[in-house]
C-alpha cells in the first residue's frame, strides 16, 4: 500500500504542478516592473492601469460580454428543449437527423464550424457583427447544453412527471412544476458552459465578426501574434481571477447543499 | 400543438446554422475561384428558373480536390495534423493516466476538490493557457533561463516555434479531456475486483495490467478520441506555439481563406478535413455507445 | 460407571459426528490468537481467540458492524491485525500478503472480473500459478462440471443469471485448491427461494471438496442451515461459539438468544427449590416459574427466562399437569402457513408468544382474538439466563 500511495502522490504532485505552474508564473509577471515579460524588474501593478486606459481592450471586452450573455441565454432555452425533446419527445419525423445535428457540432473542428456560418452569412446577405457572433455561438453552444441537459434527464424518475399528471397538472404545468425545478442545476451549469464558450471562442468569432465587432479572444490573439505582453498578462490574471472565484462559489455552493441535505436526511433517519 | 413547437424551434435553428452552411461549404469547394463578391463562381441565379438550376449544375467540378492532390503542402499538411494529433494524444495519454489513476486512488474526501482541480483549467481561456507557454518555452523564457542557472545547459534551448512547444502546448490544454474520463472509469470500478485479483495470486502489477488497464479501456478510448478529434482541427496552437515548420491543416485552411481569399479551396479542404475526422468519430460514437450498452 | 459411560458416549459421538473441536488432541487449522483490530479509534475486533478446524463449515454471524468481515479480510489478507496474530496450519500469516496466501475468498459483490468469460475467470488464479496448460484446462473444466456451469463458459459475467454469477465466483475462489475458503455474504444477492436451494449446493461441494469453509453472514438461518459451528459475534467479542442447535437450544446470553430465531423473555429472580431447578419470581400476584439450569444461581440473583415460542402450549383450560401456567388472552394471530403464532397478552401487559403447527388442512381455528387462553410449558423448556 505505501508503494503504491507513494506513487501516487508524485503523480499527482507533477500533475498539478504541470496544470497550474505555467498560469502562477503568468500570474506573478504581471506584476512585473519591466516591460519585458520574462524579466523580473520588481513588483508594479502599472500594467493593470494601463489595461483600464486601452480602450480597444475594454471594447472587445464588452463586445465579448454582451455576445456571451446573449448567446447563452439563447443556447440555454433551445439547447434545453432539444434535450427534453431528445429524452422525452417520443418518435417524430427525423429524429436521427435531429440528434445527428446536435452531437455533430460537439466534434466539427472549429475552423470549418466558422467558415460554414461566415459562408451562410454572406450567402443570405447579413452584414458581419455582433449579431452574427451570437448566432454562431448560440449554435455551438446548445447543442453541449442538451448534452448536459439531457444526460440529467436521462437519470431522472420518469414517474415525477407521470404523478404530477395524475395529480392534475397539465404537461406544461408539469413541466414548469417539476421537471425544470429538478433539471434547474443541469439547466445552469449548460449556462455556465455556453456562457464560458463564448467567452473563449477565437476561430468562430474570428470567421463570423465584421470589423465592427472585435471580441477580446480575438483582440488578445492579434495581440500575443507579435510576442509576449504584460498588458496581456495583467488581463490573463484578471480572467484567471474571476473563473478561480466563479468556480471556488459554485463548488462551495454545491457542497453546502450537499452537507444540508445529508445532514437533513440523518436528522430524519434519527425522528424515525 | 406545443410539443411540436418545442420540436420545430432547435430543429428548424440547426438546420438553418448547422446543416444548410455545411452544403454551402460543399457547394462553393466545387465551384471556380473568381475576382468578385462573392469570390466564386458559379452562384444560383434561380429568376432563370430551371435552366438556371441545370446552368449552375454543369458549372461543378471537383477541380479543387484535383488541386489539392497535386500541390503537396495541403496533403502534407493533412498527414503532418493527423501525426500531430496521434503522437500528442499517446503523449496526453501518459500523463494524463496516472494523474487519473491517483485522483481515483486517493481519499473520497479529496476527490471533489482534485476534480475541482482539474476542471479550472478547462473553464479558463484556452488562449491564456497556450499564452502562458510562450513566455515559459521562448528563448528567454522561464525555462530556458531556469536550466541556464542551474548549468544543465550552456546554451538557450530552441523550444518554441518548433513541433516540441506544439506538443506540449497540446497536452497541456487538452490533459482534462485524458483525465476526465480515465477517471470516472477508474472511480466507477469496484475495488473488490482487484482485491480479487490478489487473493487469487497477482502482484500489484499483475493486477493493474490485468485487471485495471482493460477496465479502464472505454476511458482511455473515450479520452484519446476527446483529444485526438479536436486536435486534428487545431488552430490556436499550431499558429502560436508552432513554427514555420509546424504544418497543421486547421492553420492552413485559416491562411487559405484569411491570406489567399480563395474560398473554393479553403472549401475544399474542409470538406476533405471532415472527410478524414469521420473515421475517428464513428469509432468513437461506437465506443461510446456500446459503453453506454454495458452500463444497462 | 457413569463416568466411564461418558466418555464411551464421547468415543462413539468423534467416530459417527464430525467434531474435532470436542477432541483436545485436534490441531486447528486457522487460530485467532488474542487478535485485535483498531481502525484508528475504532475498535473492530477486541482480544478475540478462536480456533476453527479442517473440514470446518464455520459461520461468523452478527449484525452489520459487529467485526465479521473484518475477521474474514484479516484471513485473506487485506487487513492486519494490530495486536496478536493469526495463524494457519501452525504458520504465522501475518507477514504473508494475500497473493501468497493458500486462502481464498469469495467476494460478496461476486467480483467478477467483467472483461473476462466465465472460462476465463475460473482460469484467473491458475495462471497465476503458471500451471501447465493441460492440467489448467482441465482443472477449469472441473470446477465448471462442479458448478454446473458447463454450457456458460463462453459467456461473459454480464451474460449471466445472479445464481449463475455466485457459481461461477464459487468456482473461481475454488479452483487454487486453497487450505481455506472464505465466503462473504454469498448468498446476499439471490432471492430467497434460490438462496434455500444454493444452501444446500453449498454444502454439498464443501462436503465433495474437503476444503475449509469460513461464511460471514448476517442471515441466521443460513449460517444454521450451512454450519457445522456458528460463531455469534457482538461489537468485537464473539458472544457464542457452539453447533446450531446448541446455540439454538442453549443460548449463554439474552444476546445470543434474541439474536438467533423468535424467543419470549422474561425477567425475574431466582431461588433454588430443587438440584439444578430454580423457582423464578416475576411478576405481582402471579404464581412463581420453574426452570432447570446447570448454571448455579444464588437466591434472589436477577435472570432472564427465554422461551422459545413453539416450546410454549396454548389450551382453552389450563392443563392438569403443567409446571408452568399462565393465563391471558389472544392479542394477535399471525398465520404463517406452516404454523400459526399467537401473541398472548398476560394481565400485567406481558406479550408472550406461543406457536402451534397447522398440521392439518381444514381446521376450525381454535382461538380467536380476545379468548382467554392458557399458556403452559415444562420446566425444562425454558433456558434460564443471568442478567
Amino acid at each position: 500500500m505505501s508503494r503504491l500511495s507513494w506513487f501516487n502522490t508524485v503523480s499527482l504532485t507533477l500533475g498539478f504542478a504541470f496544470l497550474y505552474i505555467p498560469m502562477i508564473i503568468l500570474i506573478i509577471f504581471s506584476f512585473n516592473e519591466s516591460k519585458l515579460v520574462t524579466v523580473w524588474a520588481g513588483f508594479s501593478t502599472k500594467w493593470y492601469g494601463e489595461l483600464f486606459q486601452n480602450e480597444q481592450i475594454l471594447d472587445a471586452a464588452w463586445v465579448t460580454l454582451r455576445v456571451a450573455v446573449f448567446s447563452s441565454t439563447i443556447a440555454t432555452i433551445l439547447g434545453t428543449a432539444a434535450a427534453y425533446v431528445l429524452v422525452r419527445g417520443g418518435r417524430f419525423l427525423g429524429r436521427t437527423l435531429f440528434s445527428g445535428m446536435i452531437y455533430a457540432p460537439l466534434v466539427m473542428p472549429e475552423v470549418i464550424t466558422g467558415l460554414s456560418l461566415l459562408l451562410l452569412f454572406i450567402g443570405i446577405g447579413l452584414d458581419r457583427g455582433i449579431l452574427t457572433i451570437v448566432l454562431a455561438h448560440t449554435t455551438f453552444s446548445m447543442c453541449f447544453v442538451s448534452v448536459v441537459v439531457s444526460s440529467r434527464l436521462v437519470t431522472f424518475d420518469q414517474s415525477l412527471e407521470e404523478a404530477a399528471l395524475d395529480l392534475g397538472c397539465s404537461p406544461a404545468q408539469a413541466f414548469r412544476l417539476v421537471t425544470l425545478p429538478i433539471i434547474a442545476p443541469a439547466v445552469i451549469s449548460g449556462w455556465l458552459l455556453a456562457f464560458t464558450l463564448s467567452l473563449d471562442d477565437l476561430v468562430i468569432a474570428s470567421f463570423t465578426s465584421g470589423p465592427s465587432a472585435t471580441t477580446l479572444p480575438m483582440r488578445i490573439f492579434s495581440s500575443v501574434r507579435l510576442g509576449l505582453s504584460p498588458e496581456i498578462n495583467a488581463l490573463s490574471t484578471i480572467m484567471i481571477a474571476v473563473v478561480t472565484i466563479g468556480v471556488i462559489i459554485a463548488s462551495l455552493v454545491t457542497k453546502r447543499a450537499m452537507m444540508r441535505q445529508r445532514q437533513d436526511e440523518m436528522a430524519a433517519a434519527r425522528t424515525e | 400543438m406545443r410539443r411540436a413547437f418545442l420540436i420545430a424551434v432547435p430543429y428548424v435553428w440547426l438546420l438553418a446554422l448547422f446543416l444548410v452552411p455545411f452544403f454551402i461549404v460543399l457547394k462553393i469547394s466545387l465551384s471556380d475561384t473568381e475576382l468578385a463578391i462573392p469570390p466564386y463562381t458559379p452562384t444560383l441565379d434561380l429568376s432563370q428558373g430551371w435552366a438556371g438550376i441545370k446552368e449552375f449544375f454543369s458549372q461543378l467540378d471537383f477541380e479543387n480536390f484535383v488541386w489539392l492532390t497535386e500541390d503537396d503542402l495541403y496533403w502534407k499538411a493533412y498527414l503532418s495534423s493527423v501525426k500531430i494529433a496521434v503522437i500528442s494524444t499517446f503523449l496526453t495519454l501518459l500523463v494524463g493516466y496516472p494523474i487519473a489513476y491517483g485522483m481515483a486512488r486517493a481519499p473520497a474526501e479529496w476527490r471533489p476538490t482534485l476534480m475541482m482541480l482539474v476542471i479550472l483549467p478547462f473553464w479558463t481561456s484556452f488562449l491564456i493557457r497556450v499564452y502562458a507557454w510562450m513566455g515559459i518555452l521562448s528563448n528567454e523564457g522561464y525555462l530556458n533561463q531556469f536550466l541556464l542557472w542551474t548549468g544543465i545547459i550552456s546554451t538557450p534551448l530552441v523550444i518554441l516555434n518548433t513541433n516540441t512547444a506544439v506538443y506540449i502546448g497540446i497536452v497541456y490544454t487538452y490533459l482534462p479531456f485524458m483525465i476526465l474520463p480515465i477517471y470516472s472509469s477508474l472511480e466507477r470500478m469496484d475495488g473488490s475486483l482487484i482485491e480479487a485479483a490478489e487473493d487469487l495470486g497477482c502482484s500489484r502489477l499483475q493486477a493493474f495490467w490485468l485487471v485495471t488497464v482493460p477496465l479502464s479501456r472505454p476511458g482511455i478510448i473515450a479520452g484519446c478520441f476527446l483529444v485526438m478529434i479536436p486536435v486534428i482541427g487545431e488552430f490556436v496552437i499550431p499558429s502560436l506555439l508552432g513554427g514555420s515548420g509546424t504544418l497543421m491543416i486547421g492553420k492552413v485552411l485559416w491562411e487559405e481563406f484569411f491570406s489567399n481569399r480563395d474560398w473554393p479551396v479553403a472549401s475544399a479542404v474542409a470538406v476533405v478535413l471532415l472527410l478524414i475526422l469521420v473515421i475517428p468519430i464513428v469509432l468513437f460514437q461506437r465506443n461510446q455507445q456500446k459503453q453506454t450498452e454495458a452500463e444497462q | 460407571m457413569l463416568f466411564q459411560s461418558d466418555c464411551l458416549m464421547g468415543a462413539v459421538l468423534n467416530t459417527t459426528v464430525f467434531a474435532p473441536w470436542e477432541d483436545p488432541q485436534a490441531k486447528p487449522l486457522i487460530q485467532f490468537q488474542n487478535v485485535t483490530k483498531r481502525f484508528g479509534g475504532f475498535t473492530a475486533i477486541d482480544n478475540l481467540s478462536l480456533d476453527i478446524f479442517e473440514k470446518e463449515f464455520f459461520a461468523l454471524l452478527g449484525p452489520s458492524g459487529c467485526g465479521k468481515t473484518t475477521m474474514m479480510r484479516m484471513l485473506a489478507g487485506f487487513e492486519k491485525p494490530t495486536e496478536g496474530h493469526i495463524m494457519l496450519g501452525g504458520q504465522d500469516i501475518d507477514p504473508i500478503p494475500p497473493n501468497k496466501r493458500a486462502v481464498n475468498m469469495m467476494f460478496q459483490s461476486y467480483a467478477l472480473f467483467p472483461h473476462l468469460s466465465i472460462w476465463d475467470n475460473i482460469a484467473f488464479g491458475l495462471r497465476r500459478d503458471n500451471m501447465p496448460k493441460h492440467d489448467l484446462q482441465d482443472r477449469v473444466e472441473e470446477m465448471l462440471r462442479l458448478t454446473r456451469l458447463e454450457q456458460f463458459a463462453r459467456r461473459k459475467p454480464h451474460q449471466i443469471s445472479g445464481g449463475q454469477r455466485q457459481r461461477v465466483a464459487l468456482a473461481r475462489s475454488l479452483a487454487k485448491a486453497p487450505k481455506l475458503l472464505l465466503l462473504d455474504e454469498p448468498l446476499g444477492a439471490l432471492d430467497k427461494k434460490l438462496r434455500q436451494d444454493t444452501q444446500f449446493e453449498l454444502m454439498d461441494i464443501q462436503e465433495k471438496t474437503g476444503t475449509t469453509f469460513v461464511i460471514v453472514t448476517h442471515d441466521q438461518e443460513e449460517a444454521m442451515t450451512v454450519a457445522s459451528r456458528v460463531a455469534v459475534m457482538d461489537q468485537g467479542k464473539l458472544m457464542q461459539v457452539a453447533t446450531p442447535d446448541r446455540i439454538y437450544e442453549n443460548p449463554n446470553s439474552v444476546y445470543v438468544a434474541d439474536f438467533i430465531g423468535d424467543v419470549n423473555i422474561i425477567e425475574g429472580r431466582a431461588s433454588a427449590n430443587g438440584e439444578d431447578s430454580y423457582q423464578i419470581d416475576w411478576a405481582e400476584g402471579q404464581s412463581p416459574l420453574t426452570a432447570t439450569s446447570a448454571n448455579g444461581f444464588s437466591n434472589g440473583q436477577a435472570c432472564h427466562i427465554a422461551i422459545r415460542p413453539e416450546k410454549v402450549t396454548i389450551s382453552a383450560d389450563r392443563p392438569a399437569d403443567a409446571i408452568n401456567a399462565v393465563q391471558g388472552k389472544v392479542h394477535d394471530i399471525a398465520y404463517l402457513g406452516n404454523l400459526s403464532t399467537y401473541h398472548v397478552e398476560l394481565p400485567n401487559g406481558t406479550i408472550i408468544k406461543a406457536q402451534t403447527a397447522n398440521t392439518r388442512r381444514i381446521s376450525r381455528r381454535s382461538f380467536t382474538w380476545e379468548d382467554p387462553v392458557w399458556l403452559s410449558w415444562t420446566a425444562t423448556a425454558a433456558v434460564l439466563l443471568a442478567s
